[in-house]
């Protein structure tokens, strides 16, 4: 996006460069974080070592990027750590409690979104949201598996499906592509569908 | 600020204590190494705790330090494992177990 | 200025409390739950909740901007690798069936193989399986049948 337009046989290298920008300015970020002060040669040998990383070590690139509303991104990010924090005190009161835990859960939630970068982000977030943990993924499906710690009955599994819908929704609100957006909507007027049928 | 300091450390201190029971106890390697990673990240909870009553910076690039540490240690202890597990499938387990395709992909 | 000062330094203790008291509870957690992955809920859950107050506590308290940009690259770090290695440790311990089968409601990523349930740990340490009398006649059973037509 902010990379200028390459012209002949630099192309590639202008491609890749464009790819590896925002890790090369998070490394210079995190190597001045590290330093703890702000200087240019904080700066500078940032650079030189980032560049050194990725030109060394290099990742292959991550497919699609992303598009920030900065609205919607202060939206999921508050609702996350209300999230954290509401679980996590519930969490740590089932620790606490006499009685402790009874039923765990291991369930599958079929998610909309079909973007590996969105992916990551949506099972990181329902990771660290305490009470639920994704085990595994099947990216073909795009179905997440996950263990729930604490689940009485059908109704607690079915409002932890519904919270990680409303994740994944706020997550691809937050960065997703217009198209994913528009995906999300359709995907979810599929499902309610699905449920009345299934549910009459 | 004593009372303070007595109490953060004893809350800290007896969590600790317990992740080394559950150390102690495993029963499995999986065990402990969930009971090393909450380990290390209630030492840095500790140093961090430290650096916050006293006012001092000085431990907190160790702070860093010990954090990364925690999760290096449990990814690399987890493809341990994961390997094992692979070993366990193509070798003498009876090939209808799982399909160990899917797993050396995954594992990586 | 004082008051404003000892205003901050009160939300900074109460934090450190709160931190303190989920660390505490990430211990329990681990010694109190049933199987692997339960215990990996307590101890990794809590306690990026209690680093991370823990860390505006300390960036609360300690003047001087070098440590708090430290401190939050701290809270950062945790907050991006601690799911990363639950689930990598939770799928080992799924695939090793450390899961207490008894304890789940229900396990939709369960296949249904007959040869899931039965515990083929290679580690004297492993966890027991679900039924260990029964899976352990079964996997003798299937074995001798595999035999007897090999």
């Amino acid at each position: 996006m902010t990379g200028q337009a390459p012209g002949g046989g630099a192309a590639a290298v202008g491609h890749q460069l464009r790819h590896q920008l925002p890790l090369l300015l998070w490394l210079v970020l995190v190597w001045n974080l590290l330093w703890g002060t702000w200087s240019w040669a904080n700066l500078l040998s940032g650079v030189v070592v980032a560049l050194a990383v990725t030109l060394l070590l290099p990742l292959p690139p991550v497919v699609g990027g992303l598009t920030v509303r900065p609205l919607q991104v202060l939206a999921f990010a508050g609702a996350f750590l209300v999230d954290l924090v509401s679980s996590g005190a519930q969490v740590a009161w089932q620790t606490l409690r006499p009685r402790g835990i009874d039923r765990s859960a291991i369930i599958r939630v079929q998610l909309r979104t079909d973007s590996d970068l969105l992916l990551t982000i949506i099972s990181e977030a329902v990771t660290l949201v305490p009470g639920s943990m994704v085990i595994d993924m099947d990216r073909e499906n795009r179905t997440l598996a996950m263990h729930i710690l604490h689940a009485e009955d059908e109704q607690d599994l079915e409002r932890q499906r519904a919270s990680v819908l409303t994740v994944e929704e706020r997550v691809v609100r937050a960065f997703g592509s217009p198209d994913e957006v528009a995906a999300l909507s359709a995907g979810a007027s599929a499902r309610d569908l699905g449920e009345r049928r299934r549910t009459p | 600020m004593t009372a303070v300091s007595w109490a953060a450390y004893l809350l800290l201190g007896s969590g600790a204590l317990l992740t080394l029971v559950r150390l102690a106890l495993g029963p499995s390697l999986l065990d402990r190494v969930v009971a090393t990673d909450t380990l290390l990240v209630i030492i840095a909870a500790g140093l961090a705790v430290h650096a916050a009553l006293q006012r001092d910076p000085t431990v907190v690039p160790v702070l860093v330090v010990v954090s990364l540490l925690a999760f290096v240690g449990s990814v690399s202890v987890a493809r341990y494992i994961g390997g094992m597990l692979i070993h366990s499938h193509l070798g003498t387990e009876s090939p209808d177990a799982e399909p160990p395709a899917g797993e050396t992909g995954e594992s990586r | 200025m004082s008051g404003i000062d000892g205003v901050a330094d009160g939300i900074a203790i109460v934090l450190v409390l709160l931190g303190a008291l989920l660390c505490l509870t990430a211990g329990l957690g681990l010694v109190r739950f049933p199987d692997v992955l339960a215990r990996m809920h307590a101890g990794t859950k809590p306690q990026v909740l209690g680093v991370l107050l823990i860390m505006v506590g300390g960036a609360i308290r300690l003047q001087g901007w070098s440590a708090t940009w430290m401190l939050l690259l701290v809270a950062v770090f945790q907050m991006l690798t601690a799911p990363v290695s639950a689930h990598m440790i939770s799928r080992v311990a799924y695939r090793r069936r450390h899961v207490r089968r008894d304890r789940l409601l229900v396990d939709e990523l369960h296949t249904g193989e007959r040869s899931d349930r039965v515990y083929r740990g290679d580690e004297p340490a492993d966890a027991p399986p679900e039924e260990p009398g029964r899976a352990l006649a079964e996997s003798r059973r299937e074995e001798q049948a595999e035999d007897g037509a090999g």
